[in-house]
This record gives C-alpha cells, sequence and structure tokens, in this order.
C-alpha cells in the first residue's frame, strides 16, 4: 500500500510532498510518481506524528471514565501516533505483568503506539521502589518512571529512585508537589482561593521540590523530567538548573498555556485540575518558557472522569482535565497565532523531543525519507467554539468547551495507516495496525 | 434576587433594604401574633449537612414566623451516609415540594454550585459553606451594629463613617469573609487584626487595612470590635502556639475593652469559647452584643425569605 500526501507545507514552511510505501516514508520533496491513495493537502501543514509524555489512560481499574482504546482514539483524532500512559490504575503499574498488559491492549486497539509508564513505588505509596528493573527489562521496555498523580516526596527515595532508574537508562517524570505544603489544597493559593474560601496550593511547594529534584539529578549524575510546570517560579528554577548544566526536561499542559484560576470562581469542577490552575503572570511566563526552550515539550496530562466526579461539589471533585484531542489547537492558539513559536518549532515540541525524552524509536528525523510514517496534517485556517463533539475519549471533562480555538486534524497516520481520514476517527475494525 | 449565596451579590440598596424589613419584622416579633402570612402554603427546606442547631433553629424560627411549612434534614440518619449525592438529596427535597433551600455544608461553595448548575429550581439560602461565606450571619451583624450604633435613626442608613476591627481567624471565617465584604458595601471601614498564620493571602481586594495585634486595632478607637471562633484543632495543626499566646495577643478582655470608646460595642457569632478569643466579662457586659445578635438573626432571616418570595420566578 502506498500513500501519496500532495502539497502539504512542511512542519509549515515550503510546499512537498510525501510518499508513504507501507509503514515507511520513501520520498520527500517532489514526487511525480502515483500512488494506491492520494491526499489532497493543500492548505494543510505536515507535521510528524505527536507524541504526548503524559496521558492517563485510566485501564486497568477506570474504564468507567477511558480505556485504552478510548483513549487511544482520543489521541489519534488530536493527531497524535505514541502517547505514553500514566501509572496510577488500578492496580497500579508498578510491574512487568501490568505494562505488558497495557503495552498490548494498545497494540491490540491499534491507533497508537501506547508506551506504559512505570510507577516510581510500589503502588505509588512512597514508600520502597516498584519493579523498576523488571519493568525496564520486560517486553513493554518502559523507559519513563513515575508516581504521577503523587509526588516522590521522600528526599532519600527520590535519590535512590533517580539513581536506580539511571542505572536502566530511564528517567523520573516528577509529579512535583511538595505533600505537607499542599494538605487538602484544591486550588492556586491566591487572590481567588481567598475570596472562594477554598485551601490553596502555593507555588511555591512546586517550586521547591523542583529545586529539590535539580540538585539530587545533578548530585547523582541522572536524567530529570520534570511534569506539568504551572508556575513562573519553576520556570526560573528550571531555567537555571539548565544553565547549570543539569539533565533536566520539563513539560506544560495545554491547560496551563491557556487557562487561569478566576475560572473557577463559580465553583464549576471543570477547572479543578492538579496542579491547578495559576494566574495571568504565569501563564505569560509559561509561553516565554516554551518559546526560549526552558520548557522543552507541551504534554496533555489528559485526565478523563466520569461525570459524576464532575457534577459534585469542588471539594468533591476529582482533579483533571481531558485534553489529547484538543491539545494541537491550544498550543497553535497560545505559542502560534501569539507569535512565540513557529510550526516547525510544534514539531519539536509536541513529537521530537518528546520521543527523545521517551526514548521512543522513529521520531528523531520527522517527515524523512526512511523515518516511520508517523504524520498528522492540520489545517490552522479554521476557527470554531470547542464542543464536546470534537471529544472522542470516554469522558467530557474538557474545560475548553465554548473557548473558540483554532486548527483542525484533517489527517493522522500511524506507520502508514490512516487512523484519521477528512477530520474523522477511522472506525476500530479498520484500523490497519490493529 | 433569586438566591442569596454571597454577601458579594448585595449592593448597597439591597443590603439597606434587608436590614429596614427586618426593623419591620422585629416589630412583627413583639406583636401579640407574631406571624405573618406571607409564606402560607410554601415549604422552607433546611438542609444541613454540617451541625449547627443555633442557625438551623433560627431559619426555623423564621420560616414559621412567616407562615411557612418547615422540613428539616440533617446528614444523621439520612441517605447521604448511604452514598447519595448531593444533587440527588437535593433534588429529592425538591421533588417533595421544597420552595427554598436554606443550605449548610462543610465545603466551600456548595450554595453557588447548586444555584447555577439549575439542579433545583428553589431559592437557595447560602446558611454557610465550608470556610466561604454565612451570608445571613453578615446582615444579621450590619443589622446588629446598626440598631445598637444609630438606634431609632437606623432605618433606611448604610454603615458610612462606623468603624469595624474583625480580630482572630480571618483565614478559616466563612463569617468574617461575608462581613468583610458586606461592611464594605455599606461603606464601613474595616480593620483586620490577626496573626499572617491566619490571614487569607493576598486579600488587597477586600478593601480592609491589616494590622498584626488587636491592641494596634484598639488603639484606632473603633466602633465595633468582631472577635470569631478559633477553631482550637488549628493550635495543634501549627497556626498559632498556644491558647494563652492567642489571648494575649487577639483576645478581647477587660483591659482591653476599657480602652475602647464608651458607645462602642463586642460582637461575636457564637458559640464562644470565653476565655479564648472572648474574656467571660467582655461576653458579658452591656458592650456585649451576643445575646442580641441571635434575636436579630431570626427578623434579619425573616426578612432575606420575605425579600426572596418578591422575586418573580
Amino acid at each position: 500500500m502506498t500513500i501519496l500526501i500532495r502539497g502539504a507545507s512542511l512542519f509549515g514552511n515550503e510546499s512537498g510532498d510525501i510518499l508513504i510505501d507501507g509503514n515507511i516514508i520513501r520520498e520527500v520533496g517532489s514526487i511525480t510518481v502515483t500512488a494506491d491513495h492520494v491526499i489532497d493537502a493543500d492548505g494543510l501543514i505536515a507535521l510528524p506524528g505527536l507524541v504526548d509524555l503524559h496521558s492517563h489512560l485510566r485501564e486497568p481499574g477506570g474504564e468507567g471514565s477511558e480505556t485504552i482504546l478510548s483513549g487511544s482514539r482520543a489521541a489519534a483524532v488530536g493527531g497524535f501516533t505514541t502517547v505514553h500512559a500514566m501509572a496510577n490504575t488500578s492496580p497500579v503499574a508498578d510491574t512487568a505483568e501490568l505494562v505488558e498488559l497495557v503495552a498490548e491492549r494498545g497494540r491490540q486497539a491499534g491507533y497508537v503506539n501506547v508506551r506504559p509508564i512505570g510507577a516510581v513505588t510500589r503502588n505509588l505509596a512512597g514508600e520502597q521502589l516498584a519493579d523498576i528493573g523488571g519493568m525496564a527489562l520486560s517486553a513493554a521496555a518502559v523507559t519513563v518512571f513515575s508516581d504521577d498523580g503523587k509526588c516522590v516526596g521522600d528526599s532519600l527515595l527520590m535519590r535512590r529512585a533517580l539513581e536506580y532508574v539511571a542505572t536502566f537508562g530511564g528517567v523520573i517524570a516528577q509529579h512535583a508537589q511538595d505533600p505537607r505544603l499542599t494538605i487538602d489544597a484544591v486550588i492556586n493559593e491566591g487572590v481567588v482561593s481567598s475570596e472562594m474560601g477554598l485551601r490553596g496550593w502555593p507555588s511555591v511547594a512546586e517550586e521547591s521540590i523542583i529545586a529539590r529534584d535539580v540538585l539530587l539529578a545533578e548530585y547523582v549524575g541522572a536524567r530529570l523530567h520534570v511534569c506539568h510546570v504551572s508556575t513562573a517560579g519553576s520556570v526560573d528554577v528550571i531555567r537555571w538548573a539548565k544553565k547549570r548544566g543539569i539533565s533536566v526536561t520539563a513539560e506544560v499542559t495545554p491547560h496551563h498555556l491557556l487557562l487561569t484560576d478566576d475560572l473557577a470562581l463559580a465553583y464549576d469542577p471543570v477547572y479543578k485540575v492538579n496542579p491547578p490552575l495559576r494566574t495571568t503572570d504565569d501563564v505569560e511566563e509559561l509561553r516565554r518558557a516554551v518559546a526560549d526552550g526552558t520548557i522543552d515539550i507541551v504534554a496533555t496530562d489528559h485526565a478523563p472522569h466520569a461525570s459524576s466526579t464532575k457534577d459534585c461539589t469542588w471539594n468533591d471533585a476529582s482533579f483533571g482535565m481531558v485534553g489529547l484531542e484538543s491539545a494541537l489547537s491550544v498550543v497553535q492558539h497560545t505559542l502560534v497565532d501569539t507569535g512565540h513559536i513557529a510550526w516547525s518549532d510544534v514539531a519539536r515540541i509536541l513529537s521530537v523531543t518528546p520521543a527523545e525524552i521517551g526514548r521512543v524509536d522513529g521520531y528523531a528525523l520527522p517527515l524523512a525519507a526512511g523515518s516511520p510514517a508517523n504524520i498528522t496534517l492540520v489545517d490552522p485556517s479554521t476557527r470554531s467554539s470547542w464542543t464536546t463533539g470534537r471529544l472522542h475519549g470516554g469522558s467530557t471533562n474538557s474545560p475548553f468547551v465554548g473557548i473558540e480555538l483554532p486548527g483542525q486534524i484533517m489527517s493522522t497516520i500511524y506507520r502508514g495507516a490512516e487512523t484519521v481520514i477528512d477530520g474523522a476517527l477511522v472506525a476500530p475494525e479498520l484500523v490497519r495496525n490493529a | 434576587m433569586k438566591h442569596l449565596i454571597s454577601t458579594r451579590d448585595l449592593t448597597a440598596a439591597t443590603a439597606v433594604a434587608i436590614l429596614d424589613t427586618a426593623i419591620d419584622m422585629v416589630e412583627v416579633r413583639s406583636r401579640d401574633v407574631k406571624k405573618l402570612p406571607t409564606l402560607r402554603g410554601k415549604t422552607v427546606a433546611n438542609v444541613f449537612f454540617e451541625d449547627s442547631t443555633r442557625t438551623r433553629l433560627s431559619f426555623e424560627a423564621a420560616a414559621l414566623a412567616l407562615s411557612a411549612d418547615v422540613t428539616t434534614f440533617t446528614t444523621q440518619g439520612s441517605s447521604v451516609s448511604k452514598g447519595e449525592s448531593l444533587k440527588d438529596t437535593l433534588q429529592t427535597l425538591e421533588a417533595m415540594g421544597a420552595d427554598f433551600i436554606v443550605l449548610r455544608h462543610s465545603h466551600s461553595g456548595v450554595a453557588s454550585t447548586v444555584a447555577n448548575n439549575g439542579w433545583v429550581d428553589a431559592h437557595i439560602i447560602n446558611a454557610g459553606d465550608g470556610t466561604h461565606e454565612h451570608p445571613t450571619q453578615a446582615l444579621l451583624d450590619a443589622f446588629t451594629m446598626r440598631s445598637r450604633l444609630r438606634g431609632d435613626k437606623a432605618r433606611g442608613t448604610d454603615l458610612s463613617g462606623i468603624s469595624v476591627v474583625i480580630v482572630g481567624d480571618i483565614l478559616h471565617s466563612r463569617v468574617a469573609r461575608s462581613n468583610a465584604l458586606l461592611l464594605r458595601t455599606l461603606g464601613a471601614t474595616v480593620t483586620l487584626a490577626a496573626p499572617q498564620t491566619l490571614l487569607p493571602r493576598e486579600i488587597a481586594g477586600w478593601g480592609a487595612t491589616v494590622v498584626s495585634t488587636l491592641d494596634e486595632a484598639i488603639d484606632a478607637q473603633p466602633d465595633v470590635v468582631m472577635t470569631l471562633r478559633v477553631q482550637k484543632e488549628r493550635m495543634t495543626s501549627g497556626f498559632f502556639p498556644s491558647e494563652s499566646e492567642f489571648a494575649q495577643l487577639w483576645g478581647m478582655n477587660d483591659a482591653r475593652l476599657q480602652r475602647l470608646p464608651s458607645t462602642s460595642i463586642v460582637m461575636h457569632p457564637g458559640p464562644m469559647n470565653r476565655g479564648l478569643e472572648i474574656s467571660g466579662s467582655v461576653a458579658d457586659s452591656p458592650k456585649s452584643t451576643v445575646t442580641e445578635q441571635v434575636a436579630n438573626g431570626v427578623a434579619v432571616r425573616m426578612s432575606v425569605l420575605y425579600t426572596l418570595m418578591g422575586d418573580s420566578r
């Protein structure tokens, strides 16, 4: 099977054709041969398939809000060809058997490459290390370890975890949240928490953990990845660490690039997320940090929740927002259309670098002959109010509903097979990689 | 106005009108027949997910005085303990015919969530939500200040020219939050006196002056000193070191009472920790308005029910 993408703007720059043969990109440039299937990409931007380093696919244990299949579909429609599935499932992904199960279900779904993330500590309890070596050496070949949802708070345990994971060439993705400074915290601490009478989550609880962790990473010579950076102060700490030569990478979520804590004033739990939405100053600094490279990637922290856990009081509601479907639109809106970065940078922050951090093969040479055919075609010219109709996962807790956003994924190709055609998902039984 | 969720939603004119109606309600309650027929055939549901005997009784008395039928729901023995959601509980109560839901809950924002989400069609009155607000308490406090400081000349006036000190655990107090907002709307000047551990962050927007100790606030000769209940468990979680230190720096005692102008008053929303935030002798002194606040509470809550009833649905 050959596919010819005709006349796409490569990385938002010059126009070119892409010939796919089987699961490989055969040729890029001006192509005269024909193919089994031709995609007219006039007006569309070609990007490498997107890679998410941070999603919650909920399976096993949380199938009421998402499954690996439904989450894979949400990912594909958002232009992703690889997603990393966080370990906080039930049971927790802390053994080789569990991560192999997640990877296998991902293969069965067939929409994207599902890369399981392993827990750092057994049952995310923060007490003893999980089966890190077992997961690293399993068929799932886990490279990213995280207790996300919880912080590895104990300094000694974090040191050991960094050292042990480094043994296998992996990376710890830390959810930076000092547990003691955030007891029962449900919203950013500041003007809004004071007005709402809610327990505040102070920025220093994130910044102090990042500061500790970069120093530990430097001391033991390990890699550190910081999940969902949310404050301007965290950016300063990471900037300092990078300048010092510490091996640290950082991600920001789409929602932290756009939304602020004052949206929560009516106590609508759709805006309840961890780390919490911060202030306009933080949002602006996070955008600048992506532009100057201090923050390496955008990752969704896609966190589906069944409506019953959002249709309740603010305190009772679960933390989290879905984000796979809307990620590229929010990135275009907050970073590209504002002039912070170019489309070629989008390829870097949403594909090349996240793949590099997760040691995912096939993304190092994007849109190049010989690379695996992971391609996303986006129409940047559309603009519309975001609706739940554009969500394809198991849950609809999107904070972007009603916000006008640009861009529409028209085509997603995963290892040479189309998972999204003309903006519509391919049916599960027709996904060729399944 | 359909609901009363926050004192933030009250304009000065609306608040003054509620206080003036409350004067009429005090008059009603001094008659032989202490009832008005306003809410005949209407049902007021007191829904208390958090224990509060005095607020519940006050709302019950107010509803009965307006001839409403009253149903009371408390968590004890309710289906909430069986895991029924707040939404289901409230919809059940409304299906049983509640026209007003007086709601008390330990979570901040619950009244707002219920009013905004369209779960029910009834009027919602916030009777205290977590550490957020307690608007009827602020109204009854304003009523008490106005009648004590202005006497017969109270009707029609706001609180311009009145200086109020709120002292103690501002951070966890829904009474302080509702009062600070309403007092500002009504033109009073507000000073907050508390250790930094018991002050919310970034409260410049509250329009209040902040001082560290009660003595500093007393030096300014305020018209009103409003003390707040201190939860003793705050001490073990490190908000202040000891009861004696708290009483020494932020407790209202005789020495401080002596230094106040003769016309000043001392308030407390109850229930009091005598000897901690307020000394027994201050609580029992003629300057104390504690029992008056309780009595005024019924009239003010009658006025709130009466005012909301006037909103065509």
